[in-house]
């Protein structure tokens, strides 16, 4: 129960904005193959459990849990599937781990949201089903109406959050997993279409296929297997109200508890000073302005004038999402903090490449189930002991 | 590397019914109030909790979970829910050993929850989308179609009849007489089963639990906290879990492997070698009668084909050697799927703590094992509680 955790394979598949040549299946195998040939293992006898996380309605089938042993080699295996953010199965993962009964455990999280014909009708069944679905609103409105009142409350403006929306798709002009690279102006994303006002289209990460696996070890196996484990040093999560009725709107709640929880297992006690760069949720623009102030990482109506000053461009003081976030890689539902983790452990390793930051020793991935959820996870990843 | 240990110190749960008037939520927050209370807790004394629930059709809400929060008192709180189809009312239970176990809480509370009756015309028809989309769902299948091929597959196996199958539905209905909760407590006969329509050959209505609406849920505390809780802990000894393929059409359905694999993990992480003298107390899976004689076997607590003859010999009697679903089990007390898995680790608790009441199985048990199973029956989730 003492023994720490490392992150000591990672794979993925995508992303991209359509996947026509694989199946669901096929995209978690080829993750899972890649992750497992990464960590240098075999998962029919190297892998002690087996973490999956989807939704029914997503994958358009009940108790999906079904279909995710075979394409991860986990037959006749311990398998279980977290219907939640994809850092929620990395953080089962890690738990399992810390028991000692576990010592190699794997985490999967994919979206084929290609399938989905409309994936906003899919997320209407999300809506508290006696007060809000008979409403018919899309979901989006939750977005609008949380937007606008943060702007009103911290004095930030639409430009500092499409500022947002350069830097991110900026990013992902670098980054070879990006599906939708762009370099746009402040204009292109102000004058977009409106969603729900004041939420532009360009505001809203654009949904994406895609997968990721990762490896987790305890430590002993973590320093057989690799010269550069990837310690996990905190986690957190929290759920806020689900009620739309009497949630606070301001302060984002559930993401201050998470960020706290993190920071406390990870032993951390000014966040500015010991994170070097986050990758976190960004499924609307306004969320990663939000997000950022939420995770004590600047005060409160900060985030905005600091990413118009450069803070959070990859030659910034605290790099943002320098893979390009969810609005330069695509939105994957659920996987989407999975790969924020991803992008964290490649920084760390040095294997970013192009958009490689330079001397990072720590960092923080953060994923949010989006509308209408209130349920937030972080996870802080570092490269030393 | 010596594990933490973990106990559960308390447990409630509702009624289970065929149709709740109480929403999912309410239903949860009702089991969660109960089990705070039977231990004197208040949620301020949690510090996470695990929820367990099956498919989102059920409910026809999307993240289901996130439904369920504020009922299973996770509103502010580290809140996760997991989920393999049937197996997920004793999986949710190690779901939450690992939040203590992992030295990361103190308290962990598991709720599962399962309101079926919401599902119209009926929820078979939410069923009809767990099969594969190409393979398999054109052909319009159900589940009694599929237990149908496995029962009949066992009982072709070992030369069974129906007859020795029925007396697992007899004696639990017999049982479920004495649980408050139950909703099909009484006394019937082998012939009232053989009786009874046929669903799809060779599985009769009586042969298969009800669907049900309900919600159950236990607290789990770290050994220091447990024993300042309360001075009858009941430890959480071994847990073990294993998934089949998916391809279920391509397996011997006469055996229940995954279950075996599940118990096997199980038995090492509590240290036993011989289950059969060790366990005093059992709680398999019986959505179906025979379910309960399958899964006797793959917990190797009876020889390959040999649970029948357990069965009519009484052993398997509340008053019997090796007493299986004192609780009444899912034929007897209802079958909301994650909430019944989670029923037969409450029944532990309260088994070997000497609280079951009428149901109390005599000579003072001092081990018991719950299991569940599901998915396209390829899951086995089992749990191992015990008392010093």
């Amino acid at each position: 129960m003492t023994e720490r955790v490392a992150i000591v394979g990672a794979g993925w598949y995508g992303f991209q904005s359509i996947t026509p040549e694989v199946s669901y299946k096929e995209m978690m195998y080829e993750a899972a193959v890649r992750a497992y040939h990464d960590a240098g293992i075999d998962p029919r006898r190297d892998v002690d459990s087996f973490v999956t996380v989807a939704e029914d309605f997503n994958e358009g089938t009940s108790i999906f849990d079904e279909y995710t042993p075979d394409q991860m080699g986990g037959i006749l295996r311990p398998n279980e599937t977290i219907p939640g953010e994809g850092l929620h199965g990395l953080i089962t993962a890690y738990m399992q781990i810390k028991t000692g009964l576990i010592r190699v455990a794997v985490v999967e999280a994919h979206s084929k949201v290609s399938n989905i014909l409309h994936p906003a009708h899919i997320l209407a069944y999300a809506m508290d089903p006696i007060y809000n679905r008979p409403l018919g609103l899309h979901p989006y409105f939750i977005a609008g109406l949380e937007m606008q009142r943060y702007l009103f409350e911290t004095g930030t403006t639409l430009e500092q959050c499409a500022q947002v929306v350069v830097k991110n798709r900026q990013n992902a002009l670098l980054n070879p997993l990006a599906a939708y690279p762009a370099e746009l102006s402040l204009a292109d994303v102000l004058d977009a279409e409106p969603v729900a006002e004041p939420l532009t289209r360009l505001m809203v990460a654009p949904p994406a296929d895609g997968c990721v696996v990762l490896v987790l070890a305890a430590e002993e196996v973590a320093r057989s297997l690799t010269d550069t484990p990837i310690w996990i040093q905190g986690v957190g999560w929290a759920n806020g109200s689900y009620s739309l009725e009497n949630r606070d709107w301001v302060e984002l709640d559930y993401v201050r508890q998470a960020a706290e929880l993190a920071y406390r297992t990870a032993g951390i006690r000014y966040p500015r000073g010991s994170i070097d760069f986050a990758e976190i949720d960004d499924a609307f623009a306004y969320k990663e302005l939000q997000h950022l102030e939420a995770l004590s990482l600047c005060r409160p109506g900060e985030a905005g004038p600091l990413t118009v000053e450069g803070a959070t461009s990859l030659e910034g003081d605290l790099p943002v999402n320098p893979s390009g976030g969810s609005l330069g890689c695509g939105h994957l539902l659920d996987a989407s903090g999975l790969a924020r983790a991803l992008e964290v452990v490649r920084q760390l390793r040095g294997e970013a490449g192009a958009h490689q930051l330079p001397d990072v020793e720590v960092g923080l991935a953060m994923g949010w189930r989006g509308v209408p959820t209130t349920s937030a996870a972080v996870v802080i990843l570092a490269r030393e002991d | 590397m010596k594990m933490r240990r973990v106990a559960v110190v308390g447990a409630g749960m509702t009624k289970f019914v065929r149709r709740a008037l109480e929403t999912a939520d309410e239903l949860s927050w009702q089991a969660t109030r109960m089990a705070l209370d039977s231990c004197g807790l208040t949620l301020d004394d949690i510090d996470a909790v695990a929820s367990g629930t099956a498919p989102d059709a059920f409910d026809g809400v999307h993240m289901n979970s996130e439904y369920l929060c504020p009922g299973s008192g996770g509103w502010n709180k580290p809140f996760i829910r997991c989920y393999v189809g049937g197996g997920t009312g004793v999986m949710a239970v190690i779901h939450g050993w690992y939040h203590v176990a992992s030295g990361l809480f103190d308290t962990c509370l598991v709720v599962c929850e399962e309101k079926m009756s919401s599902c119209q015309p009926h929820p078979q028809g939410a069923f009809l989308t767990i099969f594969d989309h190409t393979l398999e769902r054109p052909l319009g299948p159900n589940l009694l179609w599929i237990f149908a091929m496995e029962m009949n597959a066992y009982m072709q196996r070992y030369g069974l009849s129906h007859r020795d199958i029925a007396l697992v539905t007899v004696k639990n209905r017999q049982n479920a007489k004495d649980h408050p909760c139950a909703l099909l407590g009484e006394d019937i006969t082998v012939d009232d089963v053989l009786n009874s329509e046929v669903m799809a050959w060779p599985v009769r209505r009586l042969d298969v639990s009800p669907i049900s609406d309900g919600a159950v849920a236990i607290v789990l505390a770290a050994e220091k906290v447990a024993h300042r809780i309360t001075d009858k802990p009941v430890w959480i000894e071994g847990v073990g879990w294993s998934l089949e393929t998916a391809y279920w059409t391509n397996r011997d359905l006469s055996y229940p492997q995954q279950v075996e694999e599940a118990a096997r993990m199980a038995y090492q992480m509590a240290g036993i070698t011989e289950p059969r003298k060790q366990i005093h107390i059992v709680e398999p899976y019986d959505p179906f009668d025979y379910k309960e004689l399958h899964h006797l076997e793959g917990l190797l607590l009876a020889d390959k084909g040999k649970a029948p003859e357990m069965t009519a010999l009484g052993i398997t009697r509340r008053d019997g050697d090796l007493p299986v679903c004192p609780s009444g089990g899912l034929l007897g007390v209802g079958n909301p799927i994650a909430a019944a898995g989670l029923m037969k680790v409450a029944e532990l608790f309260w088994q070997l703590r000497g609280e079951a009441g009428a149901r109390q199985v005599p000579g003072n048990p001092k081990r018991g094992l719950a299991q569940a199973w599901g998915d396209l029956m390829q899951v086995g989730t089992v749990v191992i509680l015990g008392v010093a």
